[in-house]
């Protein structure tokens, strides 16, 4: 980043009134508190996601059938799918684009306050819609959430209960809070930023956000039209996906999966963003291939939006389709290629120290890298006839989303965590943490691997005798990664409520307009607008 | 610069309409895919999509009758859930020559004690063959209604062209019935 000037103290102006208790939490328009609003929605929701998978890992550590009933199962598996993607990850890279965008680029705040208030608070009732059928069902009404796993495929989505409604209306809030969150931060960037930072000036992880709004806008739609003709499929007699009516069932996973193969990189991007400011902090250099990065966001974010087929390449697709969609696939990983290599080349032969945010973004790059490897093995065709719906396939987009996504996502608190809050975190339960993750998620994790060569079936609450061993490794592995975040909750608790005093630059490596503002920064971030050389 | 450029909505407002109509647009754009969708599979026999309408006799025309050759056909018919049916192709498997006008029949029985009426929606496997399989006369052109514990035969008439792939001995003709959609309004206009 370039040198900049800081035209005024900007500590103070507190002057203004603010209301206060649950008023101020419910009206407020200002960037950090939504901002700690999203990543608040974003722990809890990311903790009963979780508590929901222990229990499925609960019944998968034997086989047979020992505390869960089948249809139980069912929607246990799709509402920790819906709850971690649209109620743990999205919000926590909103939540960060909140805070920093505007202490990154030299903004006062959002470009549209009142919508980014309006944006947040549409998600507790989307919450509580996706998981009021498991209540209903105690009382009688109805039989119980989703159960058709996250991708509503119909025909299953048609025939299903009540919760296939629930979650539909469900994703139309989350969807509708997505896109505004998503024109909100387009918009900040597009029309907030400071004098003299051009496109190509601009911090990665604002570049990650400003690809991933884009996927999102452009998306977003596209499932919410999908939900919607199932709605009217199951109860104002259309026949979008129902064949007896001249409609195609195999439709619906083409319109999902155009929304649902982005949004991969939708969850990606932001951290994508956000670890090589951490790299480069910790090696104490620059960031490696600055350009680089930004137009491998660009190409990936334009690549992922003609993949989406490879999905579903059991389902009967003709073979110039089925080669393209896997030539397609493959080409993805040229521009990530790409990142790996920026991020490797910024830490080499850097003055490298390991603190907890570096811990995890190093700990990042080697399981993410896993991540992209089985997914190349995936996106062969011949050889995905064996690996679709298998436990290889869980355990693929568990390491590009836990720690790709997930293990990003805490790069960026325990890196931010300090500016925000202008105490430092503890470093020993910081590194506890790390530790007790990487482990544990590998040790869950990597037997589904082997599972799913195996011949173990996803979404099934029961199993072959042959696949017991494995299986009790994953679910011990699995509920040690979920107690093991409480240390994370409770170390972030502990930061918030006091701690050593920090300077405002935090870290002996930080570049960027964010480190000129005091820890924590003033309530109006930038009262006047920096200038970047 | 001050506070008061900084800030103002007015000047975002260009931009957000911009971005509302992107949003629009992509909305519109998921539901055009199901009509775009639909011609695509028609046209290529994507998904085992057979041609939509029904050829005259007249139209096939004085087809070349390929003896050399011989194609095993393989029927199967599936209910789906709520027809109350028993459904059984009389021929599982046909013996062809491609050019020959066949004709083979599917057995149902209404098991419930009252009228109800089906729709069979066809799939032929492997998808390269559904575009050489032409259908003269089919009972999937018109929603079956059945009265209560009725029996019928169904005729399927049908021929394989013979510039069908030289590689394929073997293809399915599958069946599965639905209960009718809209009993009430029956169309020829199925798939």
């Amino acid at each position: 980043m370039s040198a900049t000037t800081l035209p005024h103290d900007a500590a103070g102006h507190h002057g203004e009134h603010h209301p206060s208790g649950l008023m101020r939490w419910l009206t407020t328009t200002n960037h950090k508190d939504i901002g700690t609003m999203y990543m608040t929605f974003s722990m809890v929701m990311f903790f009963l996601g979780g508590l929901m998978i222990l229990l499925v890992r609960a019944e998968l550590f034997q086989p047979g059938l020992q505390f869960l009933k089948p249809e139980f199962f069912n929607q246990l598996i799709g509402n920790h799918a819906l709850i971690m993607i649209f109620g743990a990850l999205m919000p926590a890279a909103t939540g960060f684009a909140n805070w920093q965008i505007p202490l990154m680029i030299g903004a006062p705040d959002m470009a549209l306050p009142r919508l980014n208030n309006w944006g947040f608070w549409l998600l507790p009732p989307a919450a509580l819609m996706l998981t009021l059928p498991f209540v209903l069902e105690l009382f009688g009404v109805g039989d119980g959430a989703l159960a058709t796993g996250w991708t509503f495929y119909a025909p299953l989505s048609v025939q299903g209960g009540i919760g296939v409604d629930f979650a539909i209306f469900a994703v139309h809030l989350l969807g509708i809070s997505s896109i505004m969150g998503s024109i909100n931060i387009i918009v900040t960037i597009f029309n907030m930023r400071a004098p003299g930072m051009t496109l190509m000036k601009m911090p990665l992880f604002v570049w990650g956000w400003l690809v991933t709004a884009f996927l999102l806008v452009i998306t977003l739609p596209v499932l919410a039209g999908a939900v919607t003709m199932l709605l009217t499929d199951r109860h104002f007699g259309t026949h979008f996906f129902s064949a007896a009516g001249g409609g195609d069932p195999i439709l619906f996973q083409h319109l999902f999966w155009f929304f649902g193969h982005p949004e991969v990189y939708i969850l990606l991007l932001p951290v994508w963003g956000l670890v090589p400011h951490v790299l480069s902090t910790f090696s104490r250099k620059p960031i490696y291939g600055y350009k680089a990065q930004v137009y491998s966001f660009i190409a990936i974010g334009v690549l992922s939006l003609i993949v989406w087929a490879h999905h579903f390449f059991t389902a009967g697709l003709p073979v110039p389709a089925l080669l393209y969609f896997m030539y397609s696939t493959m080409s993805i990983s040229l521009p990530l290629a790409v990142l790996f290599f920026c991020w490797i080349a910024t830490m080499w032969r850097g003055a490298m120290t390991f603190e907890t945010p570096m811990l995890f973004a190093v700990g990042f790059i080697v399981l993410f890298g896993i991540a992209g490897l089985t997914g190349l093995v995936l996106a062969d065709v011949a050889a995905d006839a064996q690996y679709h719906h298998s436990y290889f396939v869980v355990a693929h987009f568990h390491f590009a989303l836990f720690t790709g996504g997930i293990m990003g996502v805490m790069t960026g608190v325990y890196y931010w965590l300090p500016k925000w809050t202008g105490h430092m975190y503890s470093e020993t339960l910081g590194k506890l943490h790390f530790w007790l993750t990487v482990i544990s998620f590998n040790l869950a994790f990597m037997p589904q691997f082997f599972l799913g060569l195996a011949g173990m079936p996803r979404r099934i609450p029961d199993y072959a005798l042959q696949f017991a061993e494995y299986n009790a490794i994953s679910t011990v592995g699995a509920f040690i990664l979920g107690f093991a975040q409480l240390l994370f909750a409770y170390n972030i608790w502990k930061c918030i409520k006091g701690g050593p005093s920090v300077s405002a630059r935090v870290w002996e490596g930080t570049e960027g307009l964010e480190w000129q503002l005091p820890s924590p920064p003033p309530h109006h971030s930038w009262d006047v607008q920096p200038t970047v050389k | 610069m001050n506070s008061a450029t900084v800030s103002g909505p007015a000047r975002h407002r260009p931009l957000v309409l911009k971005l509302t109509a992107l949003v629009a647009a992509s909305f519109v754009f998921g539901f055009a895919l199901v009509p775009f969708y639909d011609t695509l599979c028609r046209a290529v026999g994507f998904n085992g999509r057979t041609l939509k309408d029904a050829l005259a006799a007249k139209d096939v025309g004085p087809v070349r009758v390929d003896l050399a050759r011989q194609l095993t056909v393989q029927f199967s018919a599936t209910l789906m859930p709520g027809l109350p049916w028993e459904i059984r192709p009389l021929e599982p498997t046909l013996d062809i020559h491609p050019g020959e006008i066949r004709t083979t029949r599917f057995l149902v029985r209404n098991t419930a004690h009252e009228t109800i009426t089906g729709q069979a929606v066809p799939s032929v496997s492997p998808s390269q063959a559904a575009l050489s399989l032409r259908k003269l006369d089919c009972f999937c052109f018109r929603q079956q209604t059945l009265g209560p514990g009725e029996s019928r035969e169904l005729a399927l008439t049908f021929i394989v062209n013979p510039d069908i792939d030289i590689k394929l001995r073997e293809m399915t003709l599958a069946y599965a019935f639905f209960p009718a959609p809209t009993p009430s309004s029956p169309t020829g206009d199925q798939p």
